[in-house]
C-alpha cells in the first residue's frame, strides 16, 4: 500500500513552522486540540487512503513540462513587475503547480474550472498560452481580455476557464452555477473551483456547501490549502484546522490529499470526477501544499522564518516530480532539456507581451453593455 | 384587451419564457413549492417541473452566484429576491461580479440573467423590507434597471429582460401587485422595450419624470393639480432608470420648460439627481424654471405608517413642489 500512503499527505509532510497544534499544545496543556471535535473523533474512512496508480511516464513528462513552465512563468512575472512593467496586486503560484496540474489533467476538455486570484498557474495548466497571459498580466492588448482583466481575471472560455476572482470565495457559486447549468442540461460536464485555506470562512462557501450538497450538483470544490489566509495562518483563525471537515457537516464527501505531489492530485480528481458525473454530487478535496513566494509580489513576508519556507523546498512539486522522473529511470538530461526549452519559451512569451501593443483608448468603453438579445444570439 | 393584475402579468411573462426558452429557468427563496411569498410564481413548479422552478435555501449570496456562474455558459436564470432589500445581502455577486463580469472578461463572457423582485414602501414593513434600490443598481455600470408600474408595461419589460444578454434588475413594487390595467389577453405577444419610457399623461405646464408606483402617485397629483389648481402637468413614466430615456424627457421638457423628477428611493444621489444633472448638461435651453427632484427623505424607512407616510415621496409631497415650481 505504498501508493495509498502518499495520500496520507499530512504523516508525509513535515508540519512547517505555522503548525499550529504542537505550539498550542505547549500552551495549553492540549486542550486547543478539540479532540473531540476533529480528527479523533471521526470515523477511520475520514483520511481514507485513495488509490493512487502511476500515471504513463510521457504523460508525467508532459505535466513536468507544465510545472516548469507555470514555475518560470511566475518568475518571470516577478522579475517584471520588480521592474515596475506589471501594477496592482499579483500573486503568484509558485509552490501551487502540482494542484492545478494534475487536476487538469484528470478532467475533460469541456468541464469548467473557477478559481481565485492566485490563479495564473490553472490557466496555464488549462492550456491558456502563456505568451497571451502575461500580456494580460502587463494590461495588453493581447492579453485574454484585452487588459481588462488582469492577474486576477484569468479567463478563457474556450479553454473551460470561466474566471479568476479577485474577491475571496466569490467564484465559488459561479462553479456550482456551472455545474447547476450542466445538471439541467442533461450534460455529463463537471465544475470545479479552486480556493485557498482563506476562502474557508466565507459565508458564501457554505452556502454553497450546502447547496451544491442538497443538489448533488456535480462540482468539485478544491481547497489548496498553502497555510496562509494572505499573510496570517489558520490556527490564528479557526480552532478547527483540518479543513476537509467542514463540507461534511454539510452532508459531502471529502478528502485531504498530498497536494504537490500530481499523481495523488490526479487520482483524488479523477475519482471526484467520476463522483460527479455519476450523479453523486459534490467532493471536497483539500490538497495540503505550500505557497513559496509571498502573498503577493512585494510581499514583506515577516510572517514565517526563512528557514520554514527552505524546509519545504525539498516537499516542493518540482522536487517531487522530478525525483519521481528519475526514480522511473528518465534520463536527467531529458529533464534538462525540458527545462532548457521552457526556459527558452517563457523568454519569447515575454517578449511578445512586452511588445505587444497597449489597447486602444477606445476600447475602455467596449464591453460594458451587450446590445443583443436571445433572439440573435 | 382585458384587465388585469400587476402580479397576474408578472406570472404570464415568467410562464411564456419559460415555454419559449428552456435556457430560462427561475430560482429563488420559496418560489416553487410555495408559488412564492406575493404569489408570482404561483403554479409554475406544477407546470415546469423542479428543473425550472428552484427552490433554494435562505442563502442569497449563493444563488446570485450560481445564477451568474449558469449565465455565462448561456442560461437565462430569474433570480427572485424576496424583497429587493436583499440586494444588500448579496451585493458583491451583484455588483462585483455580475454587473462587471462581460466587462472584466473583455467581452468574452456575458450574463444574460434578471434579479426580480418587489420594492418600496407602503405596506409598513420597515427599515430593512421597504426600501428602493433603483437608484444604487442605477449607479454601477453593466447591470440594466427598469421598474415597470403598470401591468401592461410589468409582462412586456419583463419578457424583454429574459432575452436582453445584459443582467437587469427588474424592480417590482408592493403597492402595484394588487393593481390593474389593460394588457393583450396572453396568446397576442408582445414585448415593451428596455430604454423607452412612455409619456402616461399628457400635459403643457410641467413635466413630472417618475416610474414605478411613484407614477400612480403622480398621476393622482396631476388630476389634482388640474382640478384645484388648473396646472397642466405632462407625466413621463421613464419605466427604465438605466438605460435613461432623456430624449424622451427632453421632448416633455420643450413643451413644458419646467422638470420635476420623483421616486422613492433616496433623493440625495438618485436617479432624479442624475436626470436633473443632465437636464442642466444637455438641455438647459429648455428650462424656463429651476428643474428639481424629489425622493424619499434621508431617514431609514419607519414602520409606524403615520411616519412612513411623512417620509415617502407621494401625492401630497408631489403637489406642493408642483405649486412652489408653478410660482417661480
Amino acid at each position: 500500500m505504498k501508493q495509498a500512503e502518499r495520500a496520507l499527505h499530512t504523516q508525509t509532510m513535515p508540519d512547517g513552522l505555522a503548525q499550529p497544534r504542537a505550539e498550542a499544545d505547549a500552551q495549553t496543556g492540549g486542550s486547543l486540540l478539540h479532540a473531540s471535535i476533529t480528527t479523533n473523533a471521526l470515523p477511520s474512512e475520514s483520511k481514507s487512503a485513495i488509490e493512487v496508480p502511476e500515471l504513463d511516464i510521457e504523460l508525467l513528462l508532459d505535466m513536468y513540462r507544465k510545472a516548469v513552465l507555470i514555475r518560470l512563468l511566475e518568475k518571470a512575472l516577478l522579475a517584471a513587475a520588480e521592474e515596475g512593467q506589471i501594477g496592482g496586486a499579483m500573486h503568484t503560484a509558485i509552490g501551487h503547480e502540482a494542484n492545478a496540474i494534475g487536476a487538469a489533467y484528470a478532467l475533460r476538455s469541456g468541464d469548467y474550472i473557477t478559481c481565485t486570484y492566485r490563479g495564473h498557474h490553472h490557466g496555464i495548466a488549462w492550456g491558456m498560452d502563456p505568451g497571451r497571459s502575461i500580456a494580460e498580466v502587463m494590461g495588453r492588448s493581447d492579453g485574454f481580455a484585452k487588459g481588462k482583466g488582469g492577474s486576477m481575471h484569468f479567463v478563457s472560455p474556450q479553454h473551460g476557464m470561466m474566471g479568476a476572482n479577485g474577491i475571496v470565495a466569490a467564484q465559488v457559486p459561479h462553479a456550482a452555477g456551472l455545474a447547476l447549468a450542466s445538471h439541467l442540461r442533461g450534460e455529463s460536464k463537471v465544475a470545479i473551483t479552486f480556493f485557498g485555506d482563506g476562502a474557508m470562512f466565507q459565508g458564501v462557501m457554505h452556502e454553497t456547501f450546502n447547496m451544491a450538497a442538497k443538489w448533488k450538483l456535480p462540482l468539485i470544490f478544491y481547497c489548496e490549502n498553502n497555510r496562509y489566509s494572505e499573510m496570517t495562518p489558520i490556527w490564528r483563525t479557526s480552532s478547527i484546522e483540518d479543513i476537509y471537515l467542514f463540507p461534511r457537516a454539510y452532508g459531502m464527501a471529502s478528502m485531504q490529499i498530498d497536494g504537490n505531489d500530481v499523481e495523488v492530485v490526479h487520482a483524488a480528481v479523477s475519482q471526484a470526477a467520476e463522483r460527479a458525473r455519476s450523479g453523486y454530487g459534490p467532493t471536497f478535496i483539500e490538497g495540503i501544499t505550500y505557497r513559496l513566494a509571498g502573498h503577493m509580489a512585494g510581499d514583506l513576508e515577516t510572517y514565517r522564518p526563512p528557514e520554514e519556507v527552505e524546509k519545504q523546498q525539498a516537499h516542493e512539486p518540482l522536487t517531487v516530480l522530478r525525483k519521481k522522473l528519475l526514480a522511473r529511470g528518465v534520463e536527467e538530461a531529458r529533464i534538462s532539456e525540458i527545462d532548457e526549452e521552457v526556459d527558452e519559451a517563457i523568454d519569447e512569451a515575454v517578449s511578445f507581451a512586452e511588445t505587444s501593443p497597449w489597447p486602444d483608448a477606445a476600447e475602455t468603453y467596449l464591453d460594458v453593455f451587450s446590445e443583443s438579445t436571445s433572439e440573435e444570439s | 384587451m382585458r384587465r388585469t393584475t400587476y402580479i397576474q402579468a408578472l406570472n404570464e411573462a415568467l410562464r411564456e419564457e419559460l415555454q419559449r426558452d428552456e435556457d430560462v429557468f427561475l430560482i429563488g427563496e420559496d418560489i416553487g413549492h410555495y408559488g412564492g411569498l406575493f404569489r408570482v410564481t404561483r403554479n409554475l413548479l406544477d407546470e415546469f417541473g423542479e428543473k425550472r422552478v428552484l427552490d433554494t435555501p435562505i442563502s442569497e449570496q449563493a444563488f446570485m452566484g450560481m445564477a451568474l456562474g449558469a449565465a455565462i455558459v448561456g442560461m437565462r436564470p430569474v433570480v427572485e429576491l424576496m424583497y429587493m432589500d436583499f440586494t444588500l445581502v448579496a451585493a458583491d455577486q451583484i455588483f462585483n461580479q455580475i454587473a462587471k463580469y462581460r466587462y472584466m472578461t473583455g467581452g468574452l463572457l456575458k450574463a444574460p440573467l434578471v434579479i426580480r423582485g418587489q420594492q418600496g414602501g407602503g405596506k409598513h414593513y420597515g427599515s430593512q423590507h421597504s426600501q428602493s434600490v433603483d437608484s444604487l443598481y442605477a449607479h454601477f455600470p453593466g447591470i440594466r434597471v427598469v421598474a415597470p408600474a403598470t401591468p401592461y408595461d410589468a409582462k412586456g419589460l419583463l419578457k424583454s429582460a429574459i432575452r436582453d444578454d445584459n443582467p437587469v434588475a427588474f424592480l417590482e413594487h408592493k403597492m402595484l401587485y394588487f393593481t390593474r390595467g389593460e394588457a393583450p389577453p396572453p396568446e397576442e405577444e408582445y414585448l415593451v422595450p428596455i430604454g423607452k419610457a412612455d409619456v402616461k399623461r399628457a400635459g403643457s405646464d410641467l413635466t413630472i419624470a417618475t416610474f414605478s408606483y411613484c407614477l400612480l402617485q403622480a398621476l393622482d397629483a396631476a388630476e389634482s393639480l388640474q382640478q384645484e389648481h388648473g396646472i397642466d402637468c405632462e407625466v413621463v413614466d421613464l419605466r427604465t432608470v438605466e438605460p435613461l430615456d432623456t430624449e424622451t424627457v427632453w421632448e416633455s421638457l420643450a413643451k413644458t420648460g419646467r422638470l420635476l423628477a420623483v421616486h422613492e428611493s433616496y433623493a440625495n444621489c438618485g436617479v432624479g439627481a442624475e436626470l436633473v444633472a443632465r437636464a442642466y448638461e444637455e438641455a438647459p435651453h429648455l428650462l424656463r424654471a429651476p428643474a428639481r427632484r424629489l425622493g424619499m427623505a434621508p431617514v431609514s424607512i419607519p414602520v409606524s405608517r403615520a411616519l412612513e407616510e411623512e417620509a415617502l415621496p407621494w401625492k401630497e409631497e408631489i403637489m406642493a413642489t408642483v405649486l412652489e415650481m408653478s410660482r417661480r
